[in-house]
């Protein structure tokens, strides 16, 4: 079979139901992996959450918080069978990191103390920057950032002048985690003085 | 399998290697090979793309006007490409988020256009599809006997199995530098073993 000539009808008629059956393809595709990508995305931020606020009974419904850079973190709230406050997982982010957004769960205790982490997504480089999965929860030197609180541990890099050692040669992601710890601990903070006469009602209530 | 379809295969698993001696794709090699992992998953990922773009371009080679053959087997190769992240995506999200960025890169991965215009579009659909499939064998296994190298030196794991101390790990290894100085090694330990090889 001789090849199609290369003329304007020909050329237009080939290219437009190649991408016709293209297009037909990704839809196809894209509605049958929609669910499963969902799902996915909801599976792990559940288990982040079970993961940063262990022991938990029940979360209230997650709330919107927004920070005073016009951002939106969300707060889901923890309790115990009892109906009792024990803490918090604010799915919060940064936008400086070296590769892009960061994006991470943070528990708190009723304290406002780290209780643990987990970063949901990243796109730092291989074997540095995503070192953060890890590094800040690892008990060596001044890396492990749990169990301290924001408000009065300084939580920025050495480097900055705080307490916390960076990820080697990877002090850019390093900085932006603990941005994305901070305006987490900002967003959960803040919280609490909007709810503390919702706290005191629900308390009495109970 | 005949003589000539295996040579087919063995062709782009040695003889045109696209790693060791084609020189092709090198973005992607140095990018996504800083553990074995990633360089095997890269390397299957774009095997993938790589034998459903030759296959659909060999069976399209006598309807696509010459003219407008790069542009229409973009558009494969683009569709191949999304068909692989959205399924990756959904069903293997780990992997997904370890490889990042540079599964839509695939598309501009020179291998894959290569093979398209170099071999699809003048072979029978077979043969194109088992040109895929060397030519993706050969390109896993170079990633991945590169990021095992680099993994190894870098942080003294491989595959995530510790073999000694990260603490000894050499960390220009991992960075892009140390890609460049590994891959030059096995371009020349290759091309020394196949020139004594002979097929």
């Amino acid at each position: 079979m001789k090849k199609l000539e290369s003329n304007l009808k020909n050329m237009v008629g080939v290219l437009l139901s190649i991408t016709v059956i293209s297009a037909l393809t990704l839809s196809s595709v894209y509605s049958v992996t929609k669910d499963p990508i969902e799902k996915s995305k909801t599976v792990k931020q559940q288990n982040a959450i079970k993961e940063v606020i262990p022991g938990f009974d029940h979360l209230a419904t997650p709330e919107k918080i927004s920070l005073n850079s016009g951002d939106t973190l969300t707060i889901y709230k923890a309790y115990d069978k009892d109906n009792v406050f024990i803490g918090a997982a604010v799915e919060s982010f940064s936008k400086k990191g070296f590769g892009g957004e960061i994006k991470v769960m943070v528990g708190f205790d009723k304290e406002g103390n780290i209780i643990n982490y987990s970063v949901l997504e990243q796109k730092e480089t291989p074997g540095l920057g995503t070192k953060m999965v890890d590094w800040f929860k690892t008990p060596i030197g001044n890396q492990d950032i749990r169990g301290k609180n924001p408000e009065k541990n300084n939580l920025t890099v050495k480097k900055d002048g705080g307490e916390v050692d960076a990820i080697t040669a990877a002090t850019i992601s390093s900085r932006a985690f603990l941005d994305a710890i901070h305006n987490a601990y900002v967003a959960y903070s803040r919280n609490f003085e909007n709810k503390s006469e919702d706290k005191i009602d629900s308390e009495s209530g109970a | 399998m005949s003589q000539s379809k295996f040579k087919i295969i063995l062709n782009g698993l040695i003889t045109e290697n696209p790693t060791f001696v084609l020189i092709l794709g090198m973005c992607p090699t140095l990018a996504t090979s800083t553990s074995a992992l990633n360089g095997i998953s890269m390397g299957l990922a774009t095997s993938f793309v790589l034998i459903g773009s030759n296959m659909v371009i060999s069976m399209l080679k006598n309807v696509i006007p010459e003219k407008v053959r790069i542009p229409a087997y973009v558009v494969v190769i683009a569709t191949f490409v999304s068909v692989v992240e959205m399924f990756m995506q959904a069903y293997l999200p780990a992997l997904f988020e370890s490889l990042g960025i540079f599964i839509p890169l695939i598309v501009v991965n020179c291998i894959v256009l290569g093979r398209a215009e170099a071999f699809a579009s003048k072979n029978s659909v077979l043969d194109s599809t088992l040109d895929g499939l060397g030519i993706g064998l050969g390109f896993t296994i170079a990633l991945g006997i590169l990021g095992s190298i680099r993994e190894l030196l870098g942080t003294g794991k491989i595959f995530n199995v510790n073999i000694f101390s990260d603490h000894y790990g050499t960390l220009i290894f991992i960075l892009a530098p140390g890609a460049f100085i590994a891959l030059a090694y096995l371009i020349a330990i290759v091309n020394k073993l196949i020139k004594h090889i002979k097929i």
